[in-house]
């Protein structure tokens, strides 16, 4: 059974001026357990849609998505914010670290609202990631890659079985984003957690071993772009 | 505890506007607490003191100005009695027979702002000024001696002109502090009184017959006196002795009982406390009104942050717990500094009152509203996070983390 299921799972937007704008409509798609794979994906395309759907920060119109053996689509809200918070590890684009907290709390807050705070736990992941002389500096006071490689810690704090990583490698350069996404798919490794990874840069996914097309999962994009 | 964290960071991120909020409410807070205490305290204080006495007999006029002359010594007496005609009154059976002690004294004189007031030194000598408290003179001092130009001293009034034993004195015409001139009399101090923390402290005693012999003073009223102090056998004599006096229609007045009358004056300035605890209130409210604005107005930048924390799995009521924390963190700053503003505001509320009436109040002593006020200010707070914790609660969490790709 795998660690991720979806099927018929759509999502539409209301546009401002009436009428809606569906953004995301795939009918089958599947992630094992500890399994690593990257979505590849144009800006705009749905992507960021597709794997908040699957994290439960949005609610689909209707379809299923079987995460760890619940319906996420099912669930309500705090029961979706329960589940995100112990089995999803999430890594943002612009890393969407807390500026006001030091980087040893930012990873507890990554396990802070799942099975509780584990600082020994924290502190180790920090370490993993080469950053055990900065648990006391704030985000402003990292380089960008620190503030990545924060970022992962983070979204492994949780002893997630499934991360999901949005264009995690889009404000590095390039020798930074083959480095982060080596340690990406390392550390997922290490913890046992199965990785899904959407991104648009070609030259990151050539490092990706298994590599899907976005366009060709997601329904929404080939009816718009339809005559 | 990622929520006291949250919390904590937040009040620090936000530094300057926490401490003005807080201090605001620590204005509010401790303006009611002192309100409220003085109130209750000197309620309860002044209507307790009668310095050991049941009633007073003075000339005709208000009851309210005889005992605030002769107990509290404020105000002017309402003149003076004969001592023929109190004589008279104590012939009669029906009253003479009710009064178990009768103090004299005389009013009008005083020295540099303390009053000076004439008695029998039967005042020092037998009174109990409280249940089981008699007067007593600190050691090397002794009682003034009837016919000589002797005083013993009430020790507040003892240390603030810092008078010692032997210290020597002109008693001034008049009570005010700037005096008409001095009397010849020069006398001296004989006794200090140990402190009563009664009216008794700030008065400068001397014999009866020293005010009324005075040079200067009129030769033809030289027996009157200001009014007497008495101490009623039963309580039912007090009431009797009241309506044959009083309804006589007579010379005299007879102000019983000392507590009732002394809780009139609080209902006629009942309406000063009532200002000042609705100006409590209102500063209350303007302070929780502050807190609203302040967390409110940072609300549009912590949007960020609140969708981070929701995507990390925190629930929209622990985003809201978390504002609503950091608006009663707030609260219990404000009440907590407000103990401090109420220290220092009673201290002085207490000390001027000592030196104008003698009575003194312990601010300190527990009240209840030690309890009650700082819950109702820290929930006044609570109630004004309420709104940009219900802005925190609907933050949007996918289009807060914009960009999408």
């Amino acid at each position: 059974m795998p660690l991720l299921s979806i099927k018929d799972l759509a999502k539409t937007y209301p546009l401002p001026g009436g009428g809606a704008h569906r953004v995301v409509e795939v009918v089958e798609f599947s992630l094992e357990a500890a399994e690593q794979l990257a979505l590849r994906g144009e800006s705009g395309s749905g992507k960021t849609t597709f794997l908040h759907l699957i994290a439960g920060i949005l609610a689909p119109d209707s379809g299923r998505i079987a995460l760890a053996g619940r319906d996420v689509a099912a669930l309500g809200e705090a029961a979706r914010d329960r589940l995100r918070a112990e089995t999803i590890g999430y890594i943002f684009q612009t890393f969407n670290l807390l500026q006001g907290h030091t980087v040893l709390e930012n990873v507890e807050f990554g396990m802070a609202f799942g099975r509780g705070v584990d600082r020994a736990y924290a502190e180790s992941l920090l370490r993993r990631v080469g950053l055990s002389d900065k648990l006391g500096h704030f985000p402003r006071q990292l380089s960008t890659g620190q503030q990545q490689r924060v970022a992962v810690a983070r979204a492994l704090a949780n002893h997630p079985k499934l991360v999901l990583a949005d264009e995690p490698t889009g404000n590095l350069d390039r020798r930074h984003a083959r480095e982060a996404l080596a340690l990406i798919r390392e550390v997922c490794r290490e913890c046992g957690a199965a990785l899904l990874l959407v991104s648009h840069d070609e030259q990151v996914l050539a490092g990706f071993g298994d590599v899907r097309d976005f366009a060709a999962l997601n329904r929404a994009l080939t009816a718009e772009a339809a005559p | 505890m990622m929520l006291w964290n949250l919390i904590y960071r937040s009040l620090r991120q936000h530094a300057l506007s926490t401490l003005v909020t807080a201090g605001s409410i620590a204005l509010a807070a401790g303006l009611l607490l002192t309100v409220w205490v003085v109130k209750t305290q000197s309620q309860a204080v002044f209507a307790a003191t009668n310095s050991g006495f049941d009633a007073v007999l003075g000339a005709r006029g208000s009851k309210l100005q005889l005992v605030l002359n002769a107990i509290f010594h404020l105000e002017a007496s309402p003149g003076n009695i004969a001592a023929a005609d109190f004589e008279a009154l104590r012939r009669n059976p029906m009253i003479g027979g009710a009064i178990r002690t009768a103090i004299p004294i005389a009013v009008g004189d005083s020295f540099q702002g303390w009053r000076v007031v004439g008695t029998v030194e039967q005042l020092f000598a037998e009174i109990e000024y409280a249940p089981g408290k008699r007067y007593a003179i600190a050691r090397g001092g002794r009682n003034f001696q009837l016919g000589a130009h002797e005083a013993v001293v009430g020790n507040f009034a003892a240390k603030r002109l810092g008078w010692k034993l032997g210290a020597t004195f002109h008693p001034q015409h008049g009570v005010s502090e700037k005096a008409e001139r001095d009397h010849d009399e020069l006398y001296t101090v004989v006794g200090i009184l140990e402190p009563t923390s009664t009216p008794v402290d700030r008065v400068i005693w001397i014999p009866l017959e020293g005010i009324q012999t005075m040079s200067g003073h009129n030769p033809f009223a030289k027996t009157d006196i200001s009014a007497v102090l008495i101490q009623l056998r039963a309580p039912t004599a007090g009431l009797m002795a009241s309506n044959l006096i009083n309804q006589s229609g007579g010379k005299l007045t007879f102000a019983y009982p000392i507590g009732t009358i002394v809780a009139e004056l609080f209902n006629k300035i009942s309406w000063i406390d009532k200002v000042l605890t609705l100006l409590a209130w209102l500063v209350a409210a303007v302070a929780s009104g502050s807190v609203l604005v302040s967390i409110y107005n940072s609300m549009s930048a912590r949007a960020r942050d609140i969708a981070i924390l929701r995507a990390l799995g925190a629930r929209r009521r622990t985003v809201f717990g978390a504002v609503v924390g950091e608006a009663a963190a707030i609260g219990v700053l404000g009440a907590a500094a407000g103990f401090a503003v109420f220290a220092g505001l009673a201290a002085g509320v207490a000390s001027i009152i000592q030196a104008q009436t003698g009575v003194v109040l312990e601010p300190l002593q527990w009240n209840p509203v030690f309890g009650w006020g700082p819950a109702v200010f820290v929930g006044l707070c609570v109630l004004g996070g309420l709104v940009p914790a219900f802005k925190a609660y609907r933050v949007p969490v996918a289009e807060t983390l914009a960009p999408v790709s």
